[in-house]
């Protein structure tokens, strides 16, 4: 089959790899009809992902059909098609016995601080990706759900993890009625939250970028009142005076490990990989959000430790929630949305590009070249 | 100016919110939000075992010291190999996730990987290109000037060919230096 395969730092291209076999009986071998590339991909292709080996393939947000399921699979059959979640998990663990899908202790060899993740190093277990023609999927009974009819193919390749996540980052933020939310990062996490927050009620959504294609599409997709924090000597500063001078109520930090902003952290963190990622976003959520507020944080670190303003946390009395998503946790009530015509999540969606071209897709959507928020991939298109 | 009880007040009103945007409110009740609260017994989720069966290890499978058994199921994508392999082990055997030189080490093995894997490259039919690998090919149909003016990331974007590059200028050393080694070994046996 033809699969993407990571070369080194900023180095990938497609290869012919043998077909994955079932290994455990609760695996389906799923045949990808549509994959995304994610934000969080970039991170492992630009290096900064602890054991992320050459020949590894990536991609966790993928639609597919079943091809050959193992003998205990129950509640799939050959042909189904079906949307994955980007968590692997057991379904019956101490974590997930508690809803908690994205920290399953069954899946991850590597390591017990993260769960199980399609295609995202063996730090998260070591499982081939779905940016590929096939892909091994473990407990098949768990994860995987039929597409619903109604469904768009590529409103179902968002759910499996971009929307999902701002739906969940946002119910993290423990918005009430009127508040006053601040979203750092206009990319697909970050507008969804955005448009998320509404859901919840909130009064105010503010959406901070840099990216202008991105702040567009923020104001006109999520609703959103924009900020380019370029335009503003301090950042932090200008949230505050656009709030009353108190903080914003709720902050979510939808930008992660290579925040730009601060060349410092930037280079310490992202590129020289003295830190588990640039926390200049995490940060500037720390001081922007009021006291006694939430910060929420969806965008995703490194295991080494970073120079978070933890002081500052304390002394302001903050709530910091955080996790990866439980995506299927999410599905039911992201459907009814979806139904009620609350949410169309591939309005998001700027470039289509086929497998074969892969190498040029990880290029545009990291470079942020023409305007590129979130890429799909096509298996067998070219 | 602030410091006193309430916030300024909203330029909206609930019903203009709620008119303007598809859905406002519609989870207002956290008792409708799906991960409230975050930790619940007792949800469905397909899985019929207690403990899942234990996939088969066909070969022997590297594993955090924190954890007290191999998990029923893992990934089998590129097993350990090399000298990466070997730091990586070791890095796996002897350190919790909890020390820094567990993911330092982790770190350094990916770059190893990364300059064992080009020059293995070298020896097959496939050698890596750094032109078409990089995806570079793709800038001049996609706008690369326009796409970067106002950015603040466009000045550590000179940083990055150093990354790509990088490694490739380490093989090339590796390489000269392996290759005048057994030139001078050849040499030192001659007559
Ligand atoms: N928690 C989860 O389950 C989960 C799931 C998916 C993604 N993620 C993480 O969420 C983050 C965002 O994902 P994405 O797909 O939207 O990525 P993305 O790279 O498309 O978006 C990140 C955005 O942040 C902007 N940005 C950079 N520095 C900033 C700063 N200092 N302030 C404000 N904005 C800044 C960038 O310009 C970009 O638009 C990533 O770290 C990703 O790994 C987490
Ligand atoms: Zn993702
Ligand atoms: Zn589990």
């Amino acid at each position: 089959m033809r699969a993407m395969v990571y070369r080194g730092p900023y180095k990938i291209r497609v290869e012919e790899k043998d077909l994955p076999r079932v290994e455990h009986p609760n695996d389906a071998i799923v045949r990808v009809t549509t994959a995304a590339i994610c934000g969080s991909d970039l991170h492992l292709y630009h290096g900064l992902m602890p054991d992320t080996r050459v020949g590894s393939t990536f991609g966790h947000e993928f639609v597919g059909v079943v091809h050959d399921i193992g003998p205990s699979v129950r509640n799939l059959a050959v042909g189904d098609r079906v949307m994955v979640p980007f968590n692997i998990y057991c379904g019956t663990c101490f974590f997930c016995a508690r809803g908690l899908y994205s920290n399953c202790h069954n899946v991850n060899p590597n390591a017990t601080a993260v769960g199980g993740i399609y295609g995202y190093s063996h730090t998260t277990g070591g499982y081939d990706g779905g940016q590929a023609e096939y892909v091994r999927v473990p407990f098949a009974d768990v994860g995987p759900t039929i597409v619903p009819d109604w469904m768009d193919e590529e409103d179902a390749v968002l759910c499996t993890d971009a929307l999902a996540t701002g739906y969940f980052g946002a119910q993290l933020a423990d918005i009430v009625e009127g508040d006053v939310v601040v979203v750092f990062g206009a990319g697909p996490v970050g507008l969804f939250a955005a448009r998320s927050a509404w859901l919840m009620g909130a009064g105010r959504v503010i959406v901070v970028d840099h990216l202008d294609d991105r702040l567009e599409m923020a104001r006109t997709f999520a609703y959103a009142e924009t900020v380019n924090f370029t335009q503003h000597k301090d950042i932090v500063v200008e949230m505050k005076r656009t709030t009353g001078w108190l903080g914003a109520d709720r902050v979510i930090d939808a930008v992660g490990a290579e925040a730009d902003g601060n060349l410092l952290q930037h280079v310490t963190g992202a590129k020289l990989k003295l830190q588990g990622g640039s926390p200049i976003a995490l940060n500037w959520a720390i001081d922007s959000v009021r006291k006694g507020g939430t910060v929420s944080v969806m965008g995703a670190y490194g295991p080494i430790f970073s120079a978070v303003k933890f002081g500052d946390a304390m002394n302001k009395g903050l709530t910091l929630r955080m996790n990866q998503a439980p995506v299927k946790r999410q599905w039911p009530r992201l459907f009814e949305h979806m139904r009620s015509g609350y949410l169309k999540p591939n309005d998001i969606v700027t470039h289509r590009i086929p497998l074969e071209h892969i190498a040029e897709g990880y290029h545009i959507f990291s470079a942020k070249l023409d305007g590129c928020i979130k890429p799909l991939v096509v298996p067998g298109a070219a | 100016m602030p410091y006193t009880a309430d916030k300024p007040p909203l330029a909206e009103t609930p019903e203009q919110l709620r008119a303007r945007i598809p859905g406002w409110g519609a989870d207002l009740d956290p008792a409708d939000r799906p991960s409230y609260p975050r930790e619940v017994r007792g949800l469905e989720t397909g899985a019929h075992w207690d403990l899942p069966e234990q996939q088969q290890e066909r070969q022997p499978r590297e594993r955090s010291i924190e954890h007290a058994r191999l998990t029923p199921v893992f990934g089998t994508s590129v097993p350990l190999k090399g000298l990466s392999g070997v730091v990586r082990r070791f890095a796996y055997q002897r350190f919790s996730e909890g020390r820094a030189a567990h993911w330092l080490l982790l770190i350094g093995a990916d770059r190893v990987d990364a300059v064992e894997s080009h020059l293995a490259s070298f020896a097959t039919t496939r050698p890596d290109n750094p032109v078409t690998e990089t995806g570079v090919l793709a800038e001049p149909s996609h706008h690369p000037l326009r796409s970067r003016a106002g950015r603040v990331d466009v000045r550590h974007q000179v940083l990055d060919p150093l990354v790509v590059v990088g490694p490739w200028v380490l093989s090339g050393v590796v390489i000269y230096r392996g290759v005048r080694a057994v030139v001078r070994q050849a040499r030192s046996w001659g007559p």
